[in-house]
């Protein structure tokens, strides 16, 4: 079996190419591409503590409780979604007035 | 993993277990999904003769008896014909995106039992699984369209996209039913929940949402705007031509036949049917029903006139989803209510359990479930009424303002 | 032991997966080939998910991610279409690259160290048989359960849905005469 350290790495790898993409790329779009990424990472070790738990007593009859990283993991996913439709909205907002996907370039509220 | 069957007698010429199970699972795939890619070379065929037939012609007849190997004949038509890339496209994306239209429709053959002893796979998520892999065409239409780089097609993409993404939601509440009544999203659970009545008797309209939709996710008449031909020069696949548009193709004949083997297993219950449990009777019984709603889809497809698209779009928002939602909440009540009473066949638990029901333990649950059908389906019929009422004498004012307009002859 | 151990080949091809459309994501200078690369990745971990015995998950990202998300992205791409080939693909490259490695050579070291080897007890899953969706249905429903966090939830995506509409809605008159 693979063990869960592997898993580990695999989520941070993910969660530092996301990192790198949201603090460096130029176009909006891409910026909330990066952050999918990063909540996909923190989803897969969610998942991967939750099954490699030997704290839970039997995961063929589990108590509501004992599946909370399948639920952490559901309720992420609802954030990502209700996240890329805002965002994607806001991003579009910005492009019509500003004709600019750059997030860099969207500071007309900085004091 | 335990090794019986096909494995056992790979493992016995000498092979390591690990790799006879491999091999078996190998093939399995493989004989799993050549069933669709056999069957459409044959529907193709179907569908052409059907539609000559309602149009009053007699069509392909030249090549084999009855015109069988015509498919073959325009599978090799379409194999020499130049396989155009165009130079600004991506080209990657461009000979990607049929790939994945076809495979969104074979995929889901996965699912299907065929038989109870012989199916692809039995997934705990079965239905949902159909949702994800039916997905997969919005992405390939979408992928095909922009990487033709042709506005036409991006914007013959971003008409089907729309009608697609909509048309998903009544599907998947239209679904939610059969789920609901078997209590498992498993294909073969919810075929068992029909051994003493299927889902059709249960709530008709459900089955009517879920073939509307369908019909409508496969793009086919009334709903075509994807490719219309007589309007359109064509849709997202204008730049195509080869064996690249012939998968898209493909990948649609496939799709009708595979909404009728759906629907076949959703409510008409599957290889069920009165007196018959022979396993190859079954597989038979299956084909017949997904036939017959085959037939009705292709009969549909020839008679109804195509809609425009403003009408395709508010036909979806403001009929089919409120009546898909308004379905499944009085249905999920009433299976509450009738648990209650004690009308449903129950198991020890106390949960319901249609598997072990017999046809007259599911009987008053049927006649609850079909009335509150017939109920919820008046106040709809009649606004139908007055909708079409309405247009029509929009219509006949509009022919009569234009008749004056001619009389008066200025 | 002689028995192939598939789940690792499988383990493999979707790390890669997911590793690899992460990386095409943050590099490629074509938009809409990024948004293909992140559905590649998020294939890849639907598919660690399966691996990992949570198949509604799985099921579940593939139909959010893959038949909404990505969707949505492409429309954005393709709405904010004259900007997509940006010459600049990067604000401050370098650092950036330097800053996102040390924190993964420190989440190596701070997480991934720990439980190494050195802790047997998660060297292997808990069990091998799990049955999660219907247990997961009743884990959000019932009061013992998640039933609070589900209905925040709900009200979070209806709020996301209307906001995203009134943000997005094209008011402006002056917008049309452009």
């Amino acid at each position: 079996m693979v063990p869960l350290w592997m898993y580990l790495t695999v989520a941070a790898g993910l969660f530092c190419l996301g990192v790198f993409g949201v603090l460096s790329r130029r176009n909006g779009v891409a910026v909330l591409m990066s952050i999918e990424l990063m909540l996909n990472a923190v989803n897969i070790n969610a998942v991967a503590f939750w099954r490699y738990n030997t704290t839970i007593a039997s995961l063929t009859q589990p108590a509501p409780s004992e599946l909370n990283g399948i639920v952490f993991a559901a309720f992420l996913l609802v954030v990502a979604a209700a996240e890329a439709a805002v965002g994607l909205a806001i991003i579009i907002t910005v492009y019509r007035n500003r004709r600019s996907v750059d997030p860099e370039e969207a500071d007309t509220l900085r004091g | 993993m335990d090794c019986t069957g096909l494995c056992e007698v790979i493992a016995q010429s000498g092979l390591d277990v690990g790799l006879a199970q491999f091999l078996s699972l190998l093939l399995a795939v493989v004989a799993v999904s050549g069933v669709p890619l056999v069957t459409v070379i044959f529907l193709i065929w179907v569908e052409r003769k059907i539609a000559a037939r309602i149009q009053d012609r007699i069509g392909p007849n030249r090549v084999g008896p009855f015109g069988l190997v015509q498919t073959f004949a325009d599978l090799l038509k379409l194999l020499v014909k130049e396989d155009i890339t165009p130079t600004a496209a991506d080209r990657l994306l461009y000979n990607v995106a049929p790939l994945i239209s076809f495979a969104s429709v074979a995929l889901i053959w996965a699912i299907v039992p065929y038989t109870p002893y012989h199916f692809g796979a039995d997934l705990e998520i079965g239905a949902l699984y159909f949702v994800a892999v039916a997905s997969l065409g919005t992405l390939a239409i979408m992928t095909a369209g922009w990487a033709s780089n042709n506005k036409y097609a991006l914007l013959g993409a971003f008409r089907v996209v729309a009608l697609l993404v909509s048309y998903e939601i009544p599907l998947v509440f239209a679904l939610m039913v059969p789920v609901l009544l078997a209590g498992s999203m498993s294909m073969l659970d919810i075929v068992y929940a029909q051994g003493g009545m299927w889902f059709v008797f249960m709530s008709p309209l459900a089955m009517l949402l879920f073939f509307i939709s369908s019909q409508a996710e496969t793009g086919r008449a009334p709903f075509d705007l994807i490719e219309a031909e007589s309007e359109l020069v064509a849709g997202f696949n204008i730049e195509y031509s080869g064996m690249k548009f012939g998968m898209f193709f493909a990948a649609e004949f496939l799709h009708v036949f595979t909404n009728g083997v759906l629907i076949a297993v959703l409510f008409m219950g599957g290889w069920f049917f009165p007196g018959w449990q022979e396993p190859l009777i079954a597989f038979f019984w299956l084909g017949v029903k997904a036939s017959l709603v085959y037939f009705v889809s292709l009969w549909i497809r020839n008679t109804v006139p195509r809609f425009r698209i403003d009408q395709v779009m508010k036909f979806n928002w403001f009929f089919l989803v409120p009546i898909s939602i308004v379905n499944v909440l009085v249905l999920s009540f009433l299976v509450m209510v009738l648990k209650e009473i004690g009308l449903v066949p129950l198991d020890e638990a106390g949960n319901m359990a249609l598997q072990t029901g017999t046809f007259v333990e599911m009987l008053p649950m049927t006649i609850v479930l079909l009335l509150s059908n017939v109920l919820i389906c008046i106040p709809i019929i009649n606004r139908l009424r007055r909708s079409g009422n309405e247009s029509r004498a929009e219509l006949e004012a509009r022919a009569a303002s234009r008749a004056v307009a001619g009389a008066t002859g200025d | 032991m002689s028995q192939i151990d598939f789940s690792a080949i499988a383990f493999f091809i979707f790390s890669l997966l997911a590793l690899g459309g992460g990386f095409g994501v943050v590099t490629n200078r074509n938009l809409f080939r990024g948004t293909i690369w992140l559905m590649v990745s998020l294939f890849g971990v639907a598919g660690l998910f399966v691996l990992l015995s949570a198949p509604f998950l799985a099921a579940v990202q593939v139909l959010v991610y893959i038949g909404a998300i990505a969707i949505l992205f492409t429309f954005a791409v393709m709405l904010t279409r004259s900007l997509t080939h940006l010459t600049a693909r990067y604000n401050r490259l370098w650092p950036t690259a330097i800053g996102a490695a040390l924190l993964f050579a420190m989440l190596i070291v701070g997480v991934i160290w720990p439980v190494f080897g050195a802790n047997e007890a998660f060297a292997v899953p808990a069990s091998d048989v799990v049955r999660n969706t219907t247990d997961l249905g009743l884990a959000l429903v019932s009061g013992e359960g998640y039933v609070l966090p589900f209905e925040v939830a709900s009200l979070l995506l209806t709020a996301a849905m209307i906001g995203a509409i009134v943000i997005a809605r094209d008011v402006d008159e002056e917008e049309i005469g452009e």
